[in-house]
């Protein structure tokens, strides 16, 4: 593999997800594609020379033309305000990648496959999910989500899509901090009762992906081990040394 | 890609000066202490806990959790610098040298490089002159604290002049080879020496 180049690409459309939350379409000039978890560094230059460098997940399928990335609005940060306050589309943004290899689901790894969200975190698997359902794959797959509120689940109506299309998807919910009326998810949060309901048996040797903030993945990752789940097939990614969602 | 400016991009984060200098380059300073890991944290019971060094040795060591505490304690002072951009400055470590351990189990002539195993099954690999000369240690203390789990403990490797991902986390042993072999992270797209002062991110940076 070569060097990761820096490239410039164009942003061809930035969709609002939730109130915090943006999607940035990319049109990435001779993007060589990734797979399903990767991530990208995304560089900023202010006039002054100045430069700040983060990682964003990849949200889209290889399968898809564009390469989107969703990002969430760090009031403290300083490229993420950018990102999703600032950018417009046609602006031009500096990344290289696809980065990373070992946070990665494609359909041939099989399954079956848990997945594990808090917040963002669910941005990887998102692109694991939109990829299994590109390919057509029938790999089971169970999606368990934490979010504050309703309205802070990003890609919910495309999840309820997926879920619905009867291919061996589910997709259960949990809202830490409000739910609406009627409400019939969970409503606190991850745990592991929550995981032996949601989660498949250890003995279906689940490969399980789990990504959020650290307290979350912490939690989940140690119950999923203390649930009698392999280690070695529990994969974890974390952010944010303070609490997200 | 010179002169490229991002439309409307301002620097938020004012570091001082001395801050400035001792940040690599695509560093940023943070405050708190994240935690990276690519699988579960594993739980190490200090009864069974083991550090090794083996492999081109004239006298391969085992230390028991208790053994490895009463010898002699070396502290570390200063910053780290994770691959992900983070850099944590001023933070200190408490632990043994490297170089106590190395000098116990005499590494022959031709030992060259180094590969840490871990609880867990995580690997990293270092030229063994990366780990001598009062460069390395093996710590079980963060800021006067006994070192979290989530952080590595009982016991990390802590190489602060390389990216942290050389630091490994839950460290049982030190293997000592004539020839290198890459370890997790850098058999997954990572360079294989991670200088942050280079920028050393990626392989063919």
């Amino acid at each position: 593999m070569g060097r990761l180049s820096w490239r410039l690409a164009e942003v061809a459309e930035i969709r609002s997800e939730t109130p915090r939350v943006v999607t940035i379409a990319l049109d990435v000039p001779g993007w060589e594609g990734h797979r399903p978890g990767q991530h990208v560094d995304v560089r900023l230059t202010a006039e002054d020379g100045y430069q700040a460098e983060r990682a964003y997940s990849i949200a889209s399928a290889p399968a898809e033309e564009r390469v989107e990335l969703t990002v969430e609005r760090l009031e403290d940060g300083e490229v993420s305000p950018y990102l999703a306050g600032e950018l417009r589309t046609g602006d031009r943004l500096e990344l290289r990648g696809p980065v990373g290899g070992y946070f990665v689901w494609e359909p041939d790894r099989g399954g079956p496959l848990l997945l594990v969200a808090g917040g963002s975190g669910v941005v990887p698997l998102m692109a694991m999910l939109r990829q299994r359902a590109a390919a057509g794959s029938q790999v089971p797959a169970r999606l368990l989500y934490s979010s504050r509120t309703l309205e802070d689940v990003i890609y919910r109506e495309e999840l309820d899509r997926l879920a619905a299309a009867g291919d061996g998807l589910t997709v259960t919910h949990a809202l830490t901090r409000a739910q609406p009326p009627g409400w019939t998810g969970y409503s606190r949060r991850i745990d592991a009762v929550m995981l032996e309901e949601v989660g498949w048996r250890p003995g279906e040797r689940p490969l399980a992906y789990v990504c959020g903030p650290t307290r979350l993945v912490e939690v989940v990752a140690g119950h999923l081990v203390a649930l009698g789940h392999d280690p070695a097939r529990v994969r974890t990614e974390r952010f944010g040394p303070t609490g997200v969602p | 890609m010179g002169g490229f400016v991002s439309r409307g991009f301002k620097r938020r984060r004012q570091a001082d000066a001395g801050e400035a200098k001792r940040l690599p380059p695509g560093q940023y300073a943070e405050p708190g202490f994240p935690v990276l890991t690519a699988g579960p944290t594993p739980r190490v019971d200090l009864a069974d806990w083991r550090l090794k060094v083996e492999g081109l040795v004239a006298t391969p060591q085992e230390w028991t959790w208790d053994e490895v505490q009463a010898l002699p304690r070396s502290d570390f002072e200063g910053d780290i610098h994770c691959v992900t951009r983070w850099s944590k400055l001023g933070t200190s470590f408490a632990g043994v040298s490297v170089d106590t351990l190395l000098e116990a189990a005499q590494p022959h002539p031709e030992a060259s490089h180094v590969v840490a195993f871990c609880y867990g099954g995580y690997t990293t690999n270092l030229p063994l002159d990366d780990l001598r000369g009062g460069k390395a240690w093996v710590v079980w203390e963060h800021e006067g604290q006994p070192l979290p789990a989530e952080h590595g403990g009982p016991a990390r490797l802590l190489v602060p002049h390389l990216y942290l991902w050389k630091s490994a986390k839950w460290v049982a042993g030190l293997r000592l080879l004539d020839h290198d072999a890459p370890g997790f992270w850098e058999s997954l797209g990572y360079h294989n020496r991670g200088d942050p002062w280079r920028e050393e991110r990626y392989w063919g940076d």
